[in-house]
């Protein structure tokens, strides 16, 4: 079996550019894939773009040809549409192709237009990753959803807005030097706490922005990398994917997430590494309680103990694993189908030295994790420097 | 959005609710599950059968909506709650009583309301 090496990473500035086109936004992030990866786009075998509002946004479906042909690209497309999951389920399906040898270079990312939509038409579009008969048509909003599970785990583990608040305070801070984050600007727990609420417990500041942008990795095989003499030292060595009841009501925990659990055991077993080789993570934080999830079912803190784990200090940038040095998708932005690949992008080049959080990383093990819904999509990757 | 050719099961399971008649599907093997079901997503069992609603239920947890979408724009801010009647747990909106009074474990049981913004019917509580 062939391992799977990251050649070339290019991202947009995530943020507010509601007049920019889906193909357009793709087409700049690949640019800068293939500049980084010095591959030829005559090399590339498949394409899988990651999407999920593109009907909603754009009036456009069938976008794997598209972007395919934005990027410069001749070769088979295929759109993958998994809620906020999109473009990790993307980048699972092309290490699986890469790793059997079906192929050896694949172009793989996703993109989002979002903010044309407005606040309202974008709360609308990110609603029907919930089940809209038992969950929309009863007032369930996306941000509603994980105020259900926020309340769920106070009630279970303890905890408050001002943990949360410490999430969000983090991952600001994180961002501030990202060039391509929406957010590059401080904020204080107070700043939090009066924030509008938007649906109690979660208030403004514990709620990821609604973002433009897209992202593009370059992915290839072993055998093509030497081959072709690329300097590409970090590759994916673990990949996994869980599910779960779609609806949050049918779920058997409503303050855990069991698909993340699956989907890291599978990921860490496939690497064949534990949670404690685990030495920075890009997690999905589209609410600052959704970091405190994924970080449990990493196995980065214990079960309950993740609500405390910014406030502490342990998952800051100084602190031992640090989470989400990229600021998340709280200040990078969540522009939806591109937010799996965009954290493959930041965690490989923290392995790589060219991040400018490259230092806060002891090790040669990184995690990402990517949720759809509320975690009844999780896809989980490992990466790996130097092996 | 309405779907204007409607849902069959799930409207037949909102007029069974308007009607005071609510159910749930239950599996051979005992599994709960809301319409429409043609195979219990616990098991695969597909010898279903309608069965009633315990009267009341408990709330397990709740949020108060204030970024609602547009088809509850006159509605906010409102409730909602994840309420357990054993055999499911069902999601909907709490009505009269205050937002800072809802609370895991209040009593409450099934009913329905209208949307304020588009009049659709939708499920709802009230304490017991």
């Amino acid at each position: 079996m062939s391992g799977v090496r990251v050649a070339g990473v290019g991202l947009t500035p995530f943020g507010s550019t509601p007049d920019r086109t889906g193909r357009d936004l793709f087409a700049q992030a690949a640019s800068s894939a293939f500049e980084d990866a010095d591959v030829p786009r005559s090399d590339v075998e498949s394409v899988r773009y990651g999407n999920f509002m593109g009907e909603l946004a754009e009036h456009q479906g069938h976008q794997g040809p598209l972007m395919a042909e934005a990027a410069g690209v001749t070769a088979p497309a295929t759109r993958y549409e998994s809620a906020c999951a999109s473009s990790a389920t993307a980048i699972r399906d092309a290490v699986i192709s890469l790793r059997n040898g079906e192929s050896d270079v694949c172009l793989v990312g996703g993109a989002e237009r979002m903010t044309n939509l407005g606040t309202a038409g974008a709360t609308e579009a990110l609603a029907i990753a919930a089940d809209d008969l038992w969950e929309v048509r009863a007032g369930v909003t996306f941000p509603g959803a994980y105020g259900l599970m926020a309340q769920a785990y106070f009630d279970t583990y303890g905890g408050g807005r001002v943990d949360l608040a410490h999430i969000a305070v983090k991952n600001h801070d994180n961002a501030l030097d990202n060039e391509k984050a929406q957010y590059q600007r401080a904020i204080t727990v107070d700043d939090v706490l009066s924030a509008p609420p938007v649906s109690e417990p979660l208030g403004l500041y514990d709620s990821c922005p609604i973002s433009d942008g897209a992202c593009a990795l370059i992915l290839v095989s072993e055998e093509y990398a030497r081959a072709n003499d690329l300097d590409a030292p970090v590759s994916i060595t673990g990949s996994g994917q869980g599910g779960d009841r779609m609806a949050l009501h049918d779920r058997d925990h409503l303050a855990r997430s069991p698909a993340a659990d699956e989907a890291a055991q599978v990921a860490y077993d496939d690497a064949g590494i534990t949670a404690e080789d685990v030495a920075a993570a890009e997690v999905h934080d589209c609410f600052t309680i959704a970091e405190v999830l994924a970080i449990e079912s990493l196995g980065i803190v214990d079960v309950g103990d993740g609500i405390s784990a910014a406030r502490d200090g342990y998952t800051t940038a100084d602190g031992p694993v640090p989470v989400n040095l990229s600021g998340g998708l709280k200040a990078k932005g969540h522009p939806v189908g591109a937010t799996g690949a965009s954290q493959i992008a930041e965690l490989t080049r923290l392995l790589r030295g060219d991040h400018p959080h490259s230092d806060a990383v002891d090790g040669e093990t990184v995690v990402a994790h990517n949720a759809g819904g509320t975690v009844a999509s999780c896809v989980v990757h490992v990466l790996e420097v130097g092996r | 959005m309405t779907d204007d050719a409607g849902s069959a099961g799930f409207d037949d399971w909102m007029d069974a609710l308007e009607a005071g008649d609510p159910y749930y599907i239950e599996c051979a093997n005992g599994h709960g599950s809301l319409p429409p079901r043609r195979i219990c997503p616990e098991c695969g069992e597909q010898s279903l059968s309608e069965e009633p609603l315990p009267d009341t239920g408990t709330v397990e947890t709740f949020s108060t909506v204030h970024v609602p979408t547009p088809a509850f724009q006159d509605d906010a801010p409102y409730v909602t709650a994840i309420v357990d009647f054993g055999p499911v747990r069902v999601t909907g909106r709490v009505l009269d009583v205050a937002p800072e009074e809802v609370e895991h474990s209040l009593t409450v049981s099934l009913t329905s309301t209208k949307s304020e913004t588009t009049d659709d019917r939708l499920i709802a509580f009230e304490p017991v």
